[in-house]
């Protein structure tokens, strides 16, 4: 690895002013379990690497029934479904982070690093735009609320600028009737990297027995995770049955663009799309009806 | 940018300084700096699990830490699994057990399995195998090493913790 200059601040303020000294010469570090396979690689070469993870809001997990959940950009995914804040209210976010890696990787990675890595086949992305987080990013010149749904670019890229940080994830309080779930494929039972990953949330009406919302999203089928507005839509208003939802997994496959490659064929990945399509929309469905 | 930094932290239950370049891994601290040699180098990419270490009571993939980031924190190591010549149980077991053939992989099960028994003494076989995961062993398999670590837990839990 090339010779890095390490800080690690204690508060925002100083990261920031940090990130902005050094532009695109510097870059944040949380759990570092892309970071620092990169900078060995020497995929990425920043000179000053700017340790968010001593900043206590980046932390920390912070939900309450009139906020909502705060979800700290450096917290590890072993705090997530360690809490039973995220468990209950956010089960679908909560799994996709227990999907990531093996217990040594979950003690470090970090939802937030996931995001701001870009990779099309995170499979927390698709979670956070199933509950359509909102992302609080810091820079020189203040803050801005960027939406999980626009915050990838292109595979590696999002739109953080080299001196901003991603501060925190936003999701409101789910309303009644309402939950989420995230299903991916991979060819073994866990350690893999997504084939295809589907993240629903729904909000059902139960005396109508209609979707009042629904929001899909779909990773691994494009060059990043895609919110599915036209199946998500497709949805609202509609009977909760068998023929909604499969309106919906066709949409959701129309707008998939997915690539052959190693882990899958471009037919076999909108298959997919499909197939977990409705099986998360039935978990979220079931969990929805419970809460 | 290259000079070194004083690291404070604490291994094994003792406190200690080292000096280190921002870029050593934790990895390359331990066995380079502090001649530490028990945590192995394998993928370098997270994925194998031979560097496994305790970072305040979790596994970590030392590979996947910088030194400098060990600061503060509590790191537990293979070199502390015994106490003198005493083994610890899970050493105990893998030997009776067969669990190892070339031995790489094997500080780093160590580790993930005193992790997972650390925060759950009974775990089922299920349990076992996902919490080792992140381990890959190339010769022995996993029966023997997943079948030592369910009799600690079986037999002495309270002397594994």
């Amino acid at each position: 690895m090339h010779a890095i200059n390490y800080e690690a601040p204690k508060t925002l303020k100083d990261a920031v002013a940090l990130l902005a000294q050094y532009g695109d010469k510097g870059r944040p570090l949380s759990g570092g379990t892309d970071l620092i396979i990169q900078l060995r690689a020497g995929v990425r070469r920043p000179e000053h690497i700017v340790d968010i993870k001593k900043i206590p809001e980046l932390t920390q997990i912070t939900f309450d029934l009139r906020t909502g959940l705060r979800l700290g950009a450096a917290v590890p995914t072993i705090q997530i479904y360690e809490n039973a804040d995220m468990r209950r209210y956010f089960p679908g976010l909560t799994e996709a982070a227990h999907l990531i890696g093996s217990n040594q990787i979950q003690a470090r990675a970090t939802v937030g690093g996931n995001l701001c890595n870009g990779s099309p086949a995170a499979d927390s992305t698709p979670a956070l735009i199933a509950l359509d987080a909102k992302c609080r990013v810091a820079g020189p010149k203040g803050e801005r609320i960027v939406a999980a749904q626009d915050f990838c670019t292109a595979p590696g890229r999002t739109v953080l600028q080299p001196n901003e940080i991603l501060v925190e994830l936003q999701i409101p309080v789910p309303a009644r009737h309402s939950s989420d779930a995230y299903l991916r494929f991979i060819p073994r039972n866990e350690m893999d990297i997504a084939v295809v990953g589907v993240g629903a949330s729904v909000t059902l009406d139960l005396e109508e027995e209609r979707f009042t919302d629904a929001r899909i999203a779909l990773g691994a089928v494009a060059a990043t995770p895609l919110f599915a507005a036209k199946a998500s839509e497709a949805l609202i208003g509609k009977k909760v049955d068998d023929a909604a939802v499969e309106r919906a997994a066709q949409l959701a496959i129309e707008l998939s663009s997915p690539i052959d490659d190693m882990r899958g064929t471009a037919e076999f990945r909108r298959h997919l799309v499909g197939v977990l399509t409705r099986r998360s929309l039935a978990i979220a469905i079931e969990r929805a009806r419970m809460v | 940018m290259d000079h070194k930094t004083v690291v404070e932290t604490n291994i094994n239950g003792e406190q200690m300084e080292f000096l280190c370049e921002p870029r050593q891994s934790l990895l390359e601290v331990l066995r380079d700096v502090l001649g530490m040699t028990g945590s192995k180098e394998g993928c370098l990419t997270g994925d194998c699990g031979a560097c496994t270490v305790l970072i305040d009571g979790r596994a970590a993939c030392s590979c996947l830490v910088l030194g400098v980031e060990a600061a503060g924190h509590k790191i537990e190591t293979v070199e502390g699994l015994a106490q003198g010549s005493t083994l610890h149980p899970l050493q105990q077991k893998f030997l009776e057990n067969a669990s190892l053939q070339c031995g790489i992989c094997t500080p780093g099960f160590l580790m993930s399995a005193k992790a997972l028994l650390d925060h759950n003494p009974h775990p089922t076989e299920a349990e076992i195998r996902y919490a080792l995961a992140g381990n890959l062993c190339r010769c022995t398999g996993y029966d023997k090493i997943v079948h030592a670590v369910l009799e600690v837990s079986k037999g002495s839990a309270s002397k594994a913790a």
